[in-house]
Parts: C-alpha cells; sequence; structure tokens
C-alpha cells in the first residue's frame, strides 16, 4: 500500500509533467522555441513513479525525451522553461536546450542526445557511489530503440559485472523515432535481455505508475543492499510523434493512438485515486490549478528572462579559460 | 639525475597521484594482472588492489562513459585506451559527451578524467595498431590534448592531467615505453599548455611531436655538419598550444619545419603552419616546411613502414629544402 503523501506526490509529478509537456508542445507549434522537442506526453507514469522511489542524492541520467524523467527528479520548471527558450535563466544557461538539461545539484546527469549514451555514463556514477561506500543508487532511463545499440550491451554488461547499483529503466513505446519494435529487434519483451547479462529483467505495465513504483522500489532496494542492477521495461506509448510536428501517420494508425489515450496514465491513476477514496475530486483538481498554474508562471519566468550574452557562447567550455 | 625509462616515470607518476587522492583510479582492459598491454601499470594492483585497479571487459564505450560517470559524481578515474585506434569504437562518449557536458550543461559539470593511450609506428602493428590520430581529437572543442616524448614530461604531465579538472586526452607513443632518460627524485608537475625547447638553435625551428622528437633531435646534430644550427621544440600539449615559445622562436630563425608521424593531410602541422601564417607570417623568411607520414593506412611489412614514417633523413631533406 503506498502511503498517503507518496500518492499526493505521484499524482502531482505527473500532472507536472503533463502540464509542462501540453505548454511546451503548445509554445513550440506557435514557434516560440527554438530547436526541436521530442514530448514524453503519454509516458509520465513512468519518470513519475520511479523517481519517487529515490532519495535527492540518488543519480538519474535520461534521453533526448527526458523533461518528464528530470521533473520527477526535482527539477525546477521555471529554469526547465527558460532553458526551452534558449535563456540565460536556463538550467544550461541556453547552450544545451531540451535535450540537455541538467541539475547537477539534484544528481541529474542531464539528459543525453545520443540514444544509448547514457547506459554508459550512468555506470560511473554508480561505481563512484560503490567505492565511496555510501547507499546511493542510479536510475538510467533509455528507449526500445537504445536496447538496439553497442553502449546497451557494453553498459548492461559492465554494470553486471561490477555489481553497481543501478536501475535501468526502458521506457518502451513501441517505435525508435518511426520504427515499430517489431521492425527493430526480434524479441517483444526487451527486459528478456537481463538474462544475457546474468541481472534480473522485470517487464511491466508503464501506464501504471503504482506498478512502476513498487516495481522499482524492489530493485532500488536491491542496489542499496549491493545486490547489483536490474533491467525493468516499462511497456508504454509516446502520444506524438518522434518530435513535435511528427505527425506519426506515415508509421502507425489513429486508431493505434486512441487505443492507447485510452489507457492515460493520468487518468488512470486519477480514477484509482478516486476508488481507493484517498481524494476527492475536488481536492484533485485543486492540485491540478495549483500545477497549471506554476506552469503559468514557469513560462512567464522564462519568457521574461535575458538572453545570454554572445560572449557567453565563448564559456563553460573549459574550467578554465576558452582556448582559442 | 637518475635515468629510468618512459614506462616507469609514467607509472611513478600514476603511482603518486593515487597515493596523493583516494579519488584516483584506474580502469582499462588488461591493467590489472596483466599489468596492461605495454605494461605501464604493472605493480599498481599490488598496491592499490582490485577496486582502484580496475579490469574492464573489451568494451571502449562503457569504459569511457564509466569514467566520465564517475568523474561528474567526483572522483578522478584515468581510464586507458589499449589503443589509439580503439578511440573509433569509444567515440560517441569521448567527443559528444566527455567533451560536450561542461558546456551543455551550461558550465555547472566537471569531466575531470583522463584518457590515457598509446599510438605511433615502428612495430609492424600494421594499420589497425599503429596509427597517429591526435588530431581528431584536437579538432573537438572541450578535450585537452598531451602527447609527451620524454620519461621527464612524460611523469609530470600525467600527475597535471590527473589534477586537471578538464578532460585530457594523455598519447603516448608504443616505441617511447623503453626510452631512458634522467627524471628528477623529487616530486615535479609539469604544466599543460608550456612547450619545451629540446635543443636551442638559431637557424631554423623545427616542430615536433612524440617520437618524432627524438628523430629530429638526432637530424639536428647530423644538420651541424651542414653548419644548421636547428632549434628543436616539442609542444608537448597540443590544447591548448603554447603559440608564443613557436613564434618565438619563429621570429628569432625565420624558418620552420613541422614533423610528425600522423600522415601529412589535416595532420597537426596543419594547424601550427596556419597559426604562424596568420601571426607571424612576416618572421618568415621561407615557407612552411612539413614533414609527415605518406598519407597511407600504415603497412605491415618493416621496409613498407619504414617507408611511410619519417625518419632523420627526411627531417634533414626537408630542412635543406629551406637553405636552397
Amino acid at each position: 500500500m503506498i502511503p498517503k503523501e507518496k500518492s499526493v506526490e505521484l499524482y502531482e509529478t505527473m500532472v507536472r509533467i503533463r502540464f509542462f509537456e501540453e505548454k511546451a508542445v503548445e509554445l513550440f507549434l506557435k514557434g516560440r522555441l527554438p530547436g526541436f522537442l521530442h514530448s514524453s506526453l503519454g509516458q509520465e507514469a513512468i519518470s513519475a513513479g520511479a523517481c519517487s522511489t529515490l532519495r535527492e542524492d540518488d543519480y538519474i541520467i535520461s534521453t533526448h525525451r527526458g523533461h518528464g524523467d528530470i521533473i520527477a527528479k526535482g527539477a525546477r520548471v521555471d529554469r526547465m522553461m527558460a532553458e526551452l527558450f534558449g535563456k540565460k535563466t536556463g538550467y544550461c544557461k541556453g547552450k544545451g536546450g531540451s535535450i540537455h538539461i541538467a541539475d547537477l545539484d539534484l544528481n541529474i546527469l542531464g539528459a543525453t542526445g545520443i540514444v544509448g549514451s547514457g547506459l554508459c555514463i550512468i555506470n560511473g556514477a554508480a561505481l563512484a557511489c560503490q567505492m565511496k561506500g555510501t547507499d546511493q543508487v542510479a536510475i538510467c532511463f533509455f528507449g526500445d530503440g537504445a536496447s538496439n545499440t553497442g553502449a546497451f550491451h557494453e553498459g548492461l554488461n559492465l554494470a553486471a559485472i561490477w555489481d553497481l547499483p543501478v536501475i535501468f529503466i526502458c521506457q518502451n513505446n513501441l517505435y525508435a523515432e518511426s520504427t515499430p519494435q517489431r521492425v527493430h529487434q526480434k524479441i517483444c519483451n526487451v527486459s528478456e535481455r537481463g538474462l544475457g547479462y546474468g541481472i534480473r529483467g522485470q517487464c511491466i505495465d508503464g501506464n501504471d505508475v503504482m506498478a512502476v513504483y513498487e516495481t522499482t522500489s524492489e530493485a532500488v532496494e536491491r542496489a542499496r543492499k549491493g545486490l547489483g542492477p536490474t533491467l525493468i521495461e516499462c511497456k508504454t506509448y509516446r502520444w506524438l510523434g518522434h518530435y513535435v510536428g511528427d505527425p506519426s501517420t506515415t508509421y502507425r494508425t489513429k486508431g493505434e493512438v486512441e487505443e492507447w489515450k485510452k489507457r492515460d496514465p493520468v487518468k488512470l491513476y486519477r480514477a484509482k485515486l478516486l476508488e481507493m477514496k484517498i481524494f476527492s475530486e475536488k481536492d484533485l483538481d485543486e492540485i491540478d490549478q495549483q500545477i497549471e498554474k506554476e506552469i503559468e508562471e514557469a513560462v512567464v519566468f522564462a519568457q521574461s528572462s535575458p538572453e545570454p550574452e554572445v560572449e557567453d557562447a565563448l564559456e563553460d567550455i573549459y574550467v578554465g579559460p576558452y582556448i582559442p | 639525475m637518475r635515468q629510468i625509462t618512459y614506462r616507469e616515470a609514467l607509472r611513478e607518476g600514476l603511482k603518486e597521484e593515487m597515493r596523493r587522492d583516494s579519488n584516483v583510479f584506474l580502469l582499462g582492459e588488461d591493467i590489472a594482472e596483466f599489468g596492461g598491454s605495454y605494461k605501464v601499470t604493472q605493480g599498481l594492483l599490488e598496491e592499490f588492489g582490485h577496486s582502484r585497479i580496475r579490469n574492464t571487459p573489451i568494451s571502449e564505450a562503457a569504459i569511457i562513459g564509466a569514467a566520465l560517470g564517475a568523474s561528474l559524481a567526483g572522483m578522478r578515474p584515468v581510464a586507458e585506451l589499449m589503443y589509439i585506434d580503439f578511440s573509433g569504437v569509444a567515440m560517441d562518449q569521448i567527443v559528444n559527451q566527455v567533451a560536450k557536458v561542461r558546456y551543455i550543461f551550461g558550465g555547472k559539470a566537471k569531466a575531470s578524467l583522463v584518457i590515457r593511450t598509446q599510438g605511433g609506428a615502428g612495430r609492424s602493428s600494421a594499420a589497425q595498431h599503429a596509427q597517429s590520430l591526435e588530431s581528431w581529437f584536437t579538432h573537438v572543442p572541450g578535450l585537452k590534448v598531451v602527447m609527451p616524448s620524454t620519461p621527464k614530461d612524460v611523469k609530470g604531465l600525467i600527475k597535471s592531467s590527473i589534477r586537471d579538472d578538464d578532460p585530457v586526452f594523455f598519447i603516448e607513443h608504443k616505441l617511447l615505453y623503453n626510452e631512458i632518460g634522467p627524471v628528477p627524485e623529487e616530486e615535479y608537475l609539469i604544466p599543460i599548455g608550456k612547450a619545451d625547447i629540446k635543443r636551442p638553435g638559431k637557424d631554423v625551428t623545427i616542430i615536433a611531436t612524440s617520437r618524432m622528437v627524438l628523430r629530429s633531435l638526432r637530424a639536428a646534430e647530423l644538420l651541424t655538419e651542414e653548419g644548421i644550427e636547428a632549434e628543436v621544440i616539442d609542444p608537448r600539449t597540443l590544447v591548448p598550444l603554447d603559440e608564443e615559445t613557436i613564434f618565438n622562436s619563429v621570429k628569432k630563425t625565420g624558418k620552420l619545419v613541422i614533423v610528425h608521424e600522423a600522415s601529412k593531410r589535416s595532420g597537426y602541422g596543419a594547424e601550427i603552419a596556419a597559426l604562424v601564417c596568420e601571426k607571424a607570417f612576416y618572421d618568415l623568411d621561407a615557407p612552411i616546411k612539413r614533414v609527415a607520414a605518406f598519407n597511407t593506412p600504415i603497412p605491415f611489412a618493416p621496409k613498407l613502414e619504414n617507408y611511410v614514417i619519417p625518419d632523420e633523413k627526411a627531417i634533414i631533406n626537408g630542412v635543406k629544402e629551406l637553405f636552397r
């Protein structure tokens, strides 16, 4: 049974991700945000469920579709929004953008834009914890597409042989960019690959936040005790295309999208909370309104923030000064 | 002063830094019991144990990724890539991750790690084990590139590299490990970014890197018979480059020959030549001469390998061209 405070936290986090992503899509389509945007709409339960099992000093690393994971680990939505706008107040001072948001103070080792790369980096953070004798753990988020990279193989194998405190969480949204899973791999469940590395692989419903929370909690506990890594595959669905603006109609049907939207992770959890009579409609509506306001304020903060100065482009390459 | 080998000096530097700072650890293929492919880490396991002398699988991306993750979590890893040729396997981690994290995260991240590797021809190692690929890495902002040629330099520079807060790509040469030279018994550091005048001279400046420093020094001795006093400069660090020492020498001699073992096309010599043309052109009284390997893969047969790599004769001929 998940305690009441945890239930609020899970719901708030999912709604915060939902509203942030909806707002980001809206702003992007209005042409307000530079670059590209990869929306995690539909995948909120994995970010919320997994990160709510962590302490602040635990590590995560995320992907190009990482807003949800980073919000769930506790990042401030105003500084995230400012980063999407390329502003100086953004988490990366406007140098990283949507796919590279990091908050090192929260042990968020960023989002990395190269598919699969995080699977190798996370091991180092986990190794540092192991060598220092702390009981910190690290979560690596990645997609089904990443499970076909060499980095997946190298990363899982190294974590396994060194018994590193890592939880590898596959956000299997069934598509590697535009390529359906049935086309990009022979297996249906990425979790089966755990066997090949001698680690536990589990496959769960990624749209059920309680399932994610409970499964991850167990893996985190095992990792804290020094029992090594776990591979958790969370089946989910990416509501939008690979990037905002990709209509996704060339590789999947509208019917399929509609079917998955019926399993909206936020609505499912809301219904659950109401059914369990933990909260009333009014309680949850209040949470929604408060978070909506938070996101609006984040947009105001971002829009009213200063642009970087051009000279800033030459800073932060090295700890030392710019090398001409 | 005592005389020790390049290998011994390097090992001493690693040992001293590991004793000084418990956050320093080594990881790489076959570095523990086996002592490394070129025996640089031999004996370190006995003193520091398996936790800090970490054998890895043959997984170059996992090695560099783990080094990066560990550095982000406060460690100072020294990762060994057995051959510089193998860096291709880890190129995403080196170029997109290690070199970029500080910048894309707005200056919050420190990738305080060293990637030790070795390159170069001369042992019939053929095309995949004998390249000189330093210019791949000098081209990527975010990395520092160090390439020492003497026992004294390799020790002082590995110590500085380990202490440096920026990522250092540290390139040794397989035919330098057995070279003997004077190395002080007392502790010393050699700063990154400082060239060394290995032989003073007034008539021509020879800038040489790695093993070509040794050949250039022998060529310079032979050139005295022709009445030419060559000044031989070893930049020791390619990024950052000590431009001042180079420009001062060119101002004095008016002639510049650049010698490297990498193939000539787009080699680092092109960068040095361009810098001198941009900033010291009017100090030259002859065209700049590059003496470098032919633009071929490194051949296996000794006769062929010797042919494509510059020798003393090629250096002497290169210098004499400027005195016609």
